[in-house]
């Protein structure tokens, strides 16, 4: 396998072909911020927070899908992405309706997190405090489309690890909302084998297990990425 | 220095209190015996928790204001105090983000909210309130504050705990910009 170099961040590094810059980032030690992104599925490059520039190429490119290639000069934390990225946070939290404050995910929160690492003391964007459902029609698990960012984590947890589908996208744009079955409430969805794969996948507090209250939601995650390990490289213990 | 003399330079100091939940006044007084240390650098000129006047006075140097704009009484007190105020702080996540008193907004509109809660909800002579001059109309959403006016400094949170208001305070006093950055300053919730 023929390998590339490449320099991200002033660093000279060496990757596979057909690797990502996103891995090849990773792998030199080198962060860069993601939220849709999820080990062990596909990659849809949705939020734009892994946006890097290339020196000679006139617009940003998502890492996460971006091969490597001989001799790019990457950058992944200039000031002008820093400020993009920060935009992107902020425009989560005007377009839905986050409330940290009694969210089952404050303190255990992918969004959260990221407003802190992007230094968002406040959205510059007005609220659209938009109309959302909630569905809690399941006996285990509960989805609260207020705290839904779209990033479709579990359409594809679901889809590809569970092989179940319960989950898509419907509508467009500024209407579109996760959907279960045929637009059917989740308790009604019998392709559902309620794993709680969705559950673990959510970066928010959007899909939950029912009786957890403010900041007590947790996430198996580590349990996607060995069920991926185990189906791929056979690696059967946990 | 003398006793005058000191009073002059002393900080004018004010805490408002609109749609919230006084949770993060409540934060405030956390800051236990260093709201003494306070005490010696500031005179709390308006405040529910820190003096009795019931007027916003002018020239008032740092103002902590609590809560999202939700009435036509908490419009008209926070364009005051952006007009008498050096520096304004958006304390805590209503007034960053109007948070929970914003989660009525929807529902779309003052009128479903009252009927809601008025009519639908009422056991006892179910009925609207109106008490023009008495009691202050619901707006039609509840705003953060920096749609509404300009704002100096985001103190997120609920409530920011003492440790954070005490690290955006102290900076003020020796003339400094606190830092508002990483998880102990501006993580909301």
């Amino acid at each position: 396998m023929s390998v590339k170099t490449l320099t991200i961040n002033n660093t000279p590094v060496a990757a596979e072909e057909g690797k990502t810059i996103l891995e090849a980032a990773k792998e030199a030690g080198i962060h860069i911020p993601t939220l849709c992104f999820l080990e062990g599925v596909s990659t849809v490059a949705a939020c734009r927070m892994c946006l890097v520039e290339i020196e000679g190429i006139n617009k940003l490119l998502p890492a996460c899908v971006t091969q490597v290639t001989e001799a790019i000069v990457v950058h992944t934390n200039t000031p002008k992405l820093q400020e993009y990225r920060r935009m992107v946070i902020e425009l989560l939290f005007a377009e839905g309706n986050h409330v940290c404050s009694i969210c089952v995910a404050n303190g255990n929160c992918e969004l959260q997190n990221l407003a802190i690492e992007v230094g968002m003391d406040h959205t510059r964007f007005p609220y659209r405090f938009p109309k959302r459902s909630v569905d809690v029609s399941h006996p285990q698990f509960g989805i609260d489309r207020n705290r839904c960012i779209l990033c479709t984590r579990c359409v594809r947890v679901c889809g590809e690890i569970e092989g179940a589908h319960v989950w898509d996208v419907a509508q467009r744009g500024a209407d579109a909302y996760i959907v279960s079955g045929l637009s059917q409430p989740w308790s009604e969805v019998e392709a559902c084998t309620s794993c709680g794969k969705c559950v673990d996948a959510c970066p928010t507090g959007a899909i939950f297990r029912k009786g957890t209250t403010t900041a007590e939601k947790q996430r198996d995650r580590a349990k996607l990425q060995f069920l991926v390990d185990a189906r791929e490289k056979h690696e059967w213990t946990r | 220095m003398t006793k005058d003399k000191e009073q002059m330079t002393k900080i004018k100091f004010a805490t408002v209190w609109l749609a919230g939940c006084s949770g993060c006044h409540m934060s405030f007084l956390d800051m236990d015996e260093w709201l003494l240390e306070l005490a010696n650098y500031v005179d709390v000129v308006y405040s529910p928790i820190g003096c009795d006047l019931k007027e916003y006075p002018a020239g008032v140097d740092v103002c902590l204001v609590e809560g999202g704009v939700a009435n036509q009484d908490n419009l008209e007190l926070i364009h005051e105090v952006r007009a008498k105020t050096k520096t304004l702080i958006s304390f805590g996540d209503c007034a960053v983000t109007a948070n929970v008193p914003g989660m009525r907004n929807m529902l779309g509109g003052s009128e479903p909210v009252l009927k809601r809660g008025y009519l639908e909800l009422g056991d006892v002579t179910p009925q609207l309130p109106n008490e023009p001059g008495i009691v202050p109309e619901l707006l039609e959403q509840v705003l953060p504050i920096h749609e509404l006016v300009s704002v100096d400094i985001f103190l997120p949170g609920c409530p920011p705990d003492a440790a954070r208001i005490r690290a955006t305070i102290e900076p003020l006093l020796k003339g400094e910009q606190p830092k508002m950055e990483g998880r102990a300053m501006i993580k909301f919730g």
